[in-house]
């Protein structure tokens, strides 16, 4: 009995370490996005401050670059939300006859290093003539990011139960009022996810945009670039408060449905 | 197939013709746009391998030809960075598969009794994906580097020799990228793991068979699809990396990648055959491999 | 929009067929149901009962075939404009919708004044009207169903149908609900179709029964009169249980037709008879049959058989199932009334077993296995 006790202890402990070397990085950057920097370099602790959270747009480029990140983030996530969550319902919902290759077409991006893919689509620009800038940036991001929101809405979509949707016909509602009254919102969290993805992948991506990006410079960019010479507390601070921002809202969003469930299921 | 209607519980259907129509709509923006995007880069990146120098001898122009010099080239050239790409990436893939296995299990089995908990570690464990790449790659290399109080340490205890470090070794990459595509790896397996029927251990047990008997005929053949999936997924992408073996980062020249080959040939020596060559190359190993993973598993799971 | 009929319309299939690559669902189907009526669809796991009603949904189109509504021909009217209803088997509640915005869901796609204020009487009629406001995950099975039920009948349809609408319930809660789906039906008056694969749902709730097989309608009428009189050996053995006997013509006359099965002779009347040449097969209820410790005397308005014995005896409370075997001719079912003290006799005992001619029927075809 107690050899089986300690071994049911093995696999608890050994996640915990996991989680811990896990979180490491992300904490150092956190706590050091605290730190009294001088200038560029950010290696050695100086003491606490928090200079850098409340003056953050004084290091020269680093708030424009941010700006540049958003920007770039929320178009790509608009188009490629749009485009992926079209391409995901046709995959579960209907049967035509080229389907394995449109699988393999999507898998394939997700599977190709973003160093071809940063070549590719240079090389693609330069030979069309189209000078790198904003529109290149974004041209690529979309790439990149449709996969990924095919497979999240996919997911969603095989839940949806298509009888739901027999019942809304049954029920007079045209195909358009079945869409937006009955499978759009069923298909809303699974919509939701699938463009955060997107605009996760957006922001934080530095290959394929060091290739496409010309004289715009993104978040990943600039730090990139600093990274030879040191990268400053205030990046430290873009990237703590992104962080914080993105992982409260998904333990909140957890939290929150899973109150409201076991709310539901309290009344019978 | 299942048929629609029959049983009254359809899960893919429709009837034929008229929504072929609709089928189109959906699909036909994103594919374009993947056909334009994706395909046809893929397709310069073959015609830029094949250009020539230019006639004119200007410094980075080339005309279109037939040269397969440029792959003759990277290959000789490059030979140790492409076995370097591919045997970090094996090390950091079966380092990543060890590492996170464990992980998913916990997570997906032992957990399931606890939702909110459950979804919770998931979350802590895809945190990393939450704060920029680049400044984690950073925060080890500060808290490894040469002068660090946690390499000091190591050296107190006599873990590592006086003048050992870890910076710029392949073993200061292989950390780093073990350590970035982990997620990469825990999620394929979270997600079979998560839906692994327990019966069927309950079962295998009452079959007497011991633990390791039961992992290793029932659990490891049940989720070797997440295996599969996840070993794809932080494989191919390693490949590739040059981030974390870059001499700004963890690496130094000694341990530098395919990809830091094509980076240098491409932005910095204007050799856009040559970036491009080593692309290609890189390219058509993936590309065998995900074939023979295709043609024993089909396309229906790829996605 | 529209105004639907106040009370039922009925249906017409003519001719219907339906294709799936692969194999045919529906051969030919004709079928009409009178306006006001409730008729039930019986029959086995894909018979095409299912596929049957979606085409009548217009969720399906046929292959070949028309539907026609009150008289109009909807075969290629879209669901939505169709003046048809359904119960979902599944329920198809919709999970993000209250329970009084799914009753009103069809009335507000109609533009019906007052949407809500009719779901709440809806939802007053099946006695739900106090969770409105509640989600479906919310609800138990039955009141699942009732919502669903409440959600299709508010909108008046002139065809109601149901696609095994109480499958999922426990016995009581099923017996309760067929009694208020037809105090339901009759009060409206609307036309019901219900699909099932229960006999006994079907022959209590239903006027008229269409026994349905491998895509064909086999036999079609009241429930009385499929069940003491079934014209074919699938309806036999499928409305409640059969005992089939196959044989030759030997003896004919203008009242009575005769076979000779390993020397008994079982006669059945000729009004009553299908096939009245070649080789037919007569069978006979079990609970019409009695079993005899003597052999009884010979008699013209009886067929007798025997002598076997009791193979199996089972009791089930309010009657006892005899296993009688009888050599050369196989096993019998026996149903007695359990009228005595149990048990009434051993296994292994010598019994004969008789039944009235009259209570015999004789099918139009030979059982599996006995074909020529």
């Amino acid at each position: 009995m107690k050899q089986l006790k300690l071994g049911k202890l093995v696999l608890p402990l050994y996640s915990l370490i996991a989680l811990v070397y896990l979180l490491i990085p992300i904490v150092y950057t956190i706590v050091f996005s605290f730190n009294n920097s001088e200038g560029r370099t950010n290696t050695t602790w100086q003491g606490f401050t928090l200079d850098k959270w409340l003056h953050v747009c004084d290091r020269p480029g680093i708030c424009e670059a941010v700006g540049n990140s958003l920007f770039i983030g929320i178009i790509s996530t608009l188009v490629s939300t749009v485009l992926g969550t079209a391409i995901a319902i046709a995959l579960v919902r209907y049967r035509f006859k080229a389907r394995s290759l449109v699988s393999l077409s999507l898998f394939l991006p997700m599977a190709t290093p973003e160093v071809v893919m940063g070549a590719g689509l240079a090389s693609l620009f330069f030979n069309a003539g189209v000078g790198y800038g904003y529109t290149t940036i974004i041209l690529a991001h979309v790439m990149f990011c449709l996969s990924f929101v095919v497979v999240t809405v996919k997911a969603r979509v095989q839940t949806l139960d298509p009888v739901l949707e027999e019942a809304g016909r049954d029920l007079y509602a045209s195909p358009t009022a079945v869409f937006w009254k009955i499978t759009f919102p069923l298909l809303l969290p699974g919509i939701v996810s699938a463009a955060l993805l997107a605009f996760a992948l957006s922001f934080d991506d530095f290959i394929i945009t060091y290739f496409n990006a010309g004289p715009v410079n993104t978040f990943p960019l600039l730090i990139y670039i600093a990274a030879a010479k040191g990268v400053p507390a205030e990046a430290n601070v873009i990237a703590s408060a992104v962080f914080l921002l993105a992982i409260l809202t998904v333990i909140g969003t957890q939290i929150g449905s899973s109150i409201r469930h076991k709310r539901l299921m309290a009344i019978k | 197939m299942a048929f629609a209607g029959f049983s009254g519980t359809a899960k893919v259907q429709g009837a034929p013709a008229k929504s072929s129509r609709i089928v189109l709509a959906l699909l036909l923006p994103g594919m374009l746009y993947l056909a334009m995007f994706f395909m046809i880069p893929l397709v310069s990146l073959l015609i830029t391998s094949l250009e020539t120098p230019a006639a004119s001898g200007a410094y980075g122009a080339y005309d279109y030809a037939l040269d397969f010099s440029s792959y003759q080239r990277v290959v000789t050239s490059y030979f140790p960075q492409i076995m370097r790409s591919f045997g970090y990436a094996f090390l950091a893939t079966v380092f990543a598969l060890v590492i996170a296995y464990p992980l998913a299990y916990f997570i997906g089995v032992r957990l399931r009794s606890r939702p909110l908990i459950q979804k919770l570690t998931l979350t802590l464990v895809t945190a990393p994906f939450f704060i920029s790449f680049l400044l984690r790659t950073i925060a080890w290399k500060q808290i490894l580097s040469d002068d660090s109080p946690t390499l000091n340490f190591l050296r107190s205890i006599h873990l590592l020799a006086p003048d050992q470090y870890f910076l710029g070794t392949p073993f200061a990459v292989v950390w780093g990228l073990t350590y970035n595509f982990i997620p990469f790896m825990v999620l394929p397996l979270y997600g079979v793991l998560e839906r692994l029927d327990l019966r069927l251990i309950e079962a295998a047990g009452d079959l007497y068979a011991s633990p390791v008997s039961v992992f290793r005929r029932i659990t490891l053949p049940l989720t070797m699809p997440g295996i599969i999936s996840g070993t794809l997924l932080t494989f191919i992408p390693i490949t590739g990396d040059y981030v974390n073996a870059s001499r700004d980062f963890l690496g130094s020249s000694s341990t530098s990648m395919i990809g830091n080959m094509v980076e240098a040939d491409f932005l910095q020596n204007s050799d856009y055959p040559a970036a491009s060559a080593l692309s290609a190359v890189l390219m058509a190993v993936i590309l065998l491999i995900v074939v023979f993973y295709v043609k024993r598993t089909g396309t229906e799971d790829l996605l | 929009m529209k105004e639907f009929v106040p009370a039922g319309a009925d249906l017409e299939l003519r001719g219907i067929r339906k294709e799936f690559p692969g194999f045919t669902a529906i051969e030919d189907l004709d079928l009409h149901i009178p306006a006001g009526e409730f008729f039930a669809l019986l029959g086995p796991s894909g018979c095409g009962k299912t596929t049957t009603l979606r085409i009548i949904a217009g969720l399906e189109e046929p292959t070949r075939g028309q539907v026609l509504i009150g008289g109009q021909d909807v075969t290629y009217t879209k669901p939505h404009e169709r003046p048809v209803n359904t119960v979902f088997q599944s329920y198809a509640l919709f999970p993000h919708m209250t329970i009084l915005e799914n009753v009103a869901f069809g009335l507000r796609q109609r533009k019906i004044a007052d949407p809500l204020g009719k779901a709440r009487d809806a939802l007053n009629l099946v006695e739900l009207g106090y969770a409105a406001e509640r989600r479906p995950q919310q609800l138990s099975g039955g009141q699942q169903q009732r919502v669903a039920l409440a959600r299709a009948l508010v909108n008046r349809p002139s065809l109601l149908l149901l696609d095994e609408p109480l499958g999922a319930l426990d016995l009581k809660l099923r017996r309760q609900m067929q009694i208020e789906l037809k105090a339901i039906q009759m009060e409206v008056g609307l036309t019901f179709l219900h699909v099932t694969h229960d006999q006994e749902e079907a022959m209590d709730m239903a006027d008229t029964v269409a026994v349905m097989n491998k895509g064909r309608i086999e036999q079609m009428g009241a429930p009385e009169a499929l069940y003491e009189r079934p014209k074919t050996a699938f309806v036999a053995k499928f409305l409640g249980q059969s005992n089939i006997f196959v044989g030759e013509i030997a003896e004919q006359s203008a009242n009575s037709l005769s076979i000779n099965v390993a020397g008994n002779k079982i006669s059945v009347p000729t009004a009553r008879a299908e096939k009245t040449s070649g080789k037919i097969a007569i069978g006979v209820r079990p609970e019409k049959a009695e079993f005899h410790r003597e052999q009884p005397a010979a008699s013209a308005e009886r067929n007798i058989l025997g002598p076997g014995t009791i193979k199996d005896i089972r009791f089930t409370g309010v009657s006892n199932q005899y296993l009688i075997e009888i050599p050369n001719i196989g096993d019998i079912i026996v149903f007695a009334q359990n009228v005595g003290i149990s048990p009434v006799i051993e296994l292994g005992e010598k019994v004969w077993v008789s039944f009235k001619i009259e209570h015999a029927f004789g099918l139009a075809d030979l059982p599996a296995g006995d074909e020529d």
